[in-house]
């Protein structure tokens, strides 16, 4: 709203009484529902606080520093009993972290390949793309992981009979337990090497497509890019004299230790979400794919493009902007689903703030402690996705 | 989810509520008023609380509760049970769900403190253990070094675990879970090596749960105390002198002999301590706000502590504890009753 004076009309606005001017109203207004939101926070948290202390219930967030006690049984960083809780709820944290985004990927490319195959002329892909939707749907994601935790601690063999179905490699109920190369100096350059390659390889490509619009000439593409992405690395692996120390799991006398491990819940959890919620995307990818008027898909079949090509070159990138807001839903369904932990023994956010709650007794702000984290994790993804979508909208021309 | 919601409802009743918890008697006159007593109690463990296929509870934890119920009500039926997993429990019992939680509980200045709570007693002296499938071969918890460990969150448990370790200075892993169901299912399916809890209560997982109990063993180790008792929250000290003192009560009816069966005749007893339980000397119900016949109408329906004991968890029955710390203190134990005079 601008506002500008137009000599023709008087300036000076008719009187009027200020409550009955509009605009000094809705700020009354606004003021007025402002201040007794506030004043009911105001209420609610004092009450709170003489409630607790009537009760003798210990306030504070000064617990986080001291000293958390338990151990945790999978953490990405170094943690130890004498560790803080802080630390500790910050461990269980990424603890989610890692389920959610793994299970971000898993969902989404068993999705996009079941929301294809539900509209596949193929007579027997359609009906058991269709079974898995509804079956995996329509069963509660609880019983669901109970049911891979079940299955999994049911039918592996204890430790002592592992399978070993790859050198490094054993199976058991203690999860899956493979071989990691022992941490060396040359990790690092072998990794720059590869992001040096793999950019190298993007602008090589560039020059590759500017180099066909111009001339008309295709230069070849995969051989150099797989120089670069592999043959790079591989030169700086034995630069440094290929070092190939294995970190071996060894058994002892109850189970392997050594080696990287995968835990029987972290499985349970991650499959049972990711292929859950791969049921809820593929059903919007397929919706996605049926919202691109079908003329689309005549007009590229009548330029000569291939199946294949029409889907990928015309179709997905259409359906994109139709999949994206609600499958940023289902992300954030799948974080959240991810408390559901508890029920498996994974010791992600909710578990270590439920122990951490039980020892100090601090509900309020353990579960205060919890929303806001879970409050972030959702901003951040469906910032993120709100940013890609934006990205692939279909600019406007007109 | 369950859990979150109680913890939740329990934050928002904390938010809430304007009943003012220093009204004195006011869980005894709301009890009387409602005319039964609800009692928090284990989820399911043989011995302890557990309810059977037509929901008729059973053990130590729930008879106390009865107990309660004939010296508050005169009636030992009048309870209402509400089985409680390990972390809800103390969030049922802060807000007011609950009169009194009876559910293997250990009593820590944490739990007084921090959970404005008040153990009244203890009902079944305690002390933490591990299981350990037979065929395993372990003699020892300081042979379990590296062993995967399956244990019930919102536990004691939990943080004596890893004490117990640390000390030792040995590793291990837990396995976490937050309700028995899972924590039992994992261990049975072994999925650990061990599974740790009050010693107590592997015996009942042990007798009750097991495919087949003599798979697995006990081991030596008691790594902690764990004095299990009935707990009421804080504010009203009338009903915490009731729960007190429904306990001890238990204990010496027990030490003087008067049992279930015995308890009409005893009631001519010439014996001052007996005529003070069960036949109204020196008014000792009325001093606790309760009718005159509350130590008979206990003992009458319930027992004393022997019986409730011997019923549940003792010899005969499938858990097969010996009296031990339990036994009365003039009969080599530790429970000692303070006198009702
Ligand atoms: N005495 C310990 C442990 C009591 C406890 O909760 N034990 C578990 C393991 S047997 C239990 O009874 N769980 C039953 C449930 O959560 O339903 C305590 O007070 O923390």
């Amino acid at each position: 709203m601008t506002t500008f004076e137009d000599p023709a009309v008087p300036s000076e606005p008719p009187r009027v009484a200020p409550w009955n001017n509009p605009s000094v109203r809705a700020w009354v207004y606004q003021v007025v529902v402002m201040g007794l939101v506030l004043a009911l926070a105001v209420y609610l948290i004092n009450n709170t606080l003489t409630n607790l202390s009537e009760r003798s219930i210990r306030t504070g967030f000064g617990f986080l520093d001291r000293e958390a006690g338990f151990r945790m049984g999978e953490s990405i960083i170094p943690i130890e009993p004498s560790n803080s809780y802080g630390r500790a709820i910050l461990a269980g944290f990424l603890n989610t972290l890692k389920v959610a985004i793994l299970g971000i990927i898993l969902c989404t490319v068993v999705g996009v390949v079941i929301g294809i195959a539900r509209l596949s002329r193929n007579w027997l892909v359609q009906k058991l793309a269709t079974v898995y939707v509804e079956t995996l749907r329509n069963i509660p994601i609880l019983l669901q992981l109970f049911f891979w935790y079940a299955i999994i601690t049911g039918t592996f063999p204890n430790s002592q009979e592992a399978w070993k179905p790859l050198p490094g490699v054993f199976i058991s109920k203690s999860g899956i337990l493979h071989a990691v190369p022992v941490a060396d100096p040359a990790h690092l350059w072998i990794g720059i090497a590869l992001l040096v390659g793999i950019i190298a390889t993007v602008f090589y490509g560039r020059w590759v497509r500017r180099q066909q619009q111009e001339t008309g000439r295709r230069p070849p593409l995969l051989g150099p890019a797989l120089g670069l992405i592999v043959g790079l690395p591989f030169l700086v692996f034995l630069g440094f004299g290929a070092p190939l120390a294995w970190d071996l799991p060894v058994m002892g006398r109850f189970r392997f230790t050594g080696g990287q491990e995968i835990t029987p819940e972290f499985l349970a959890l991650w499959i049972g979400l990711g292929l859950y919620t791969a049921a809820f995307v593929a059903e919007v990818v397929r919706g996605g794919i049926l919202a691109v008027d079908w003329g689309q898909t005549e007009a590229a079949g009548a330029l000569g493009l291939r199946r294949g090509l029409v889907l990928r070159l015309v179709v997905l990138p259409q359906a994109l902007r139709v999949i994206i807001p609600p499958t940023t839903n289902q992300y954030l369904n799948l974080t959240k689903n991810s408390s559901l932990a508890v029920a498996v023994g994974y010791p992600e956010l909710t578990s270590v703030t439920d122990t951490t709650l039980n020892q100090t007794g601090q509900a309020v702000e353990c579960i205060a402690i919890m929303m806001a984290i879970y409050l972030a994790i959702s901003l951040s993804i469906s910032g993120g996705m709100n940013l890609y979508n934006r990205a692939v909208q279909i600019p406007d021309r007109r | 989810m369950n859990k979150l919601a109680s913890i939740l409802a329990g934050a928002a009743v904390a938010t809430m509520a304007v009943v003012s918890t220093a009204n004195a008697g006011a869980v005894l006159n709301a009890i009387k008023q409602k005319d039964f007593i609800q009692c928090g109690v284990n989820t399911g463990l043989a011995g302890f609380g557990i309810p059977d296929s037509q929901g008729n509870w059973t053990g130590l934890d729930v008879d106390f509760c009865r107990a309660l119920a004939a010296a508050v009500l005169g009636d030992s039926k009048k309870v209402k049970f509400t089985p409680l997993s390990a972390p809800q429990r103390f969030t049922a019992l802060q807000s007011g769900e609950i009169d009194v939680l009876s559910r293997n509980t250990t009593i820590t200045l944490t739990r007084d403190a921090s959970l404005g709570l008040h153990g009244a007693g203890v009902w079944y002296y305690d002390g933490q253990g591990f299981m350990v499938p037979k065929k395993l071969n372990v003699k020892s918890a300081k042979e379990l070094k590296d062993a995967e460990i399956c244990v019930q969150s919102g536990t004691t448990t939990e943080l004596n675990l890893s004490d117990y370790f640390r000390a030792n200075n040995m590793t291990f892993k837990p396995v976490v879970f937050a309700t028995l169901d899972e924590f039992k299912t994992a261990y049975f399916n072994e999925r650990c090596q061990a599974m740790t809890t009050d010693a107590s209560s592997l015996a009942a997982l042990r007798a009750a749960d097991a495919r087949n109990p003599e798979d697995h063993v006990i081991l030596p180790e008691i790594i902690s105390k764990e004095p299990l008792g009935p707990m009421v929250r804080r504010g009203d000290d009338e009903w915490f002198a009731i729960v007190k003192w429904v306990l001890n009560t238990a204990l010496e009816a027990e030490e003087y002999g008067i049992t279930q069966a015995n308890v009409d005749s005893m009631k001519a007893s010439t014996n001052p301590n007996v005529a003070r339980i069960i036949a109204n000397r020196d008014e000792m119900g009325v001093k606790l706000g309760l009718s005159p016949e509350w130590g008979y109408n206990m003992i009458k329906q319930v027992g004393n502590y022997g019986e409730i004991f011997e019923r549940n968890v003792g010899t005969s029955t499938k858990l097969k504890l010996d009296r031990g710390l339990n036994a009365q203190w003039s009969k080599g134990g530790i429970m000692y009753g303070t006198p009702a005079r």
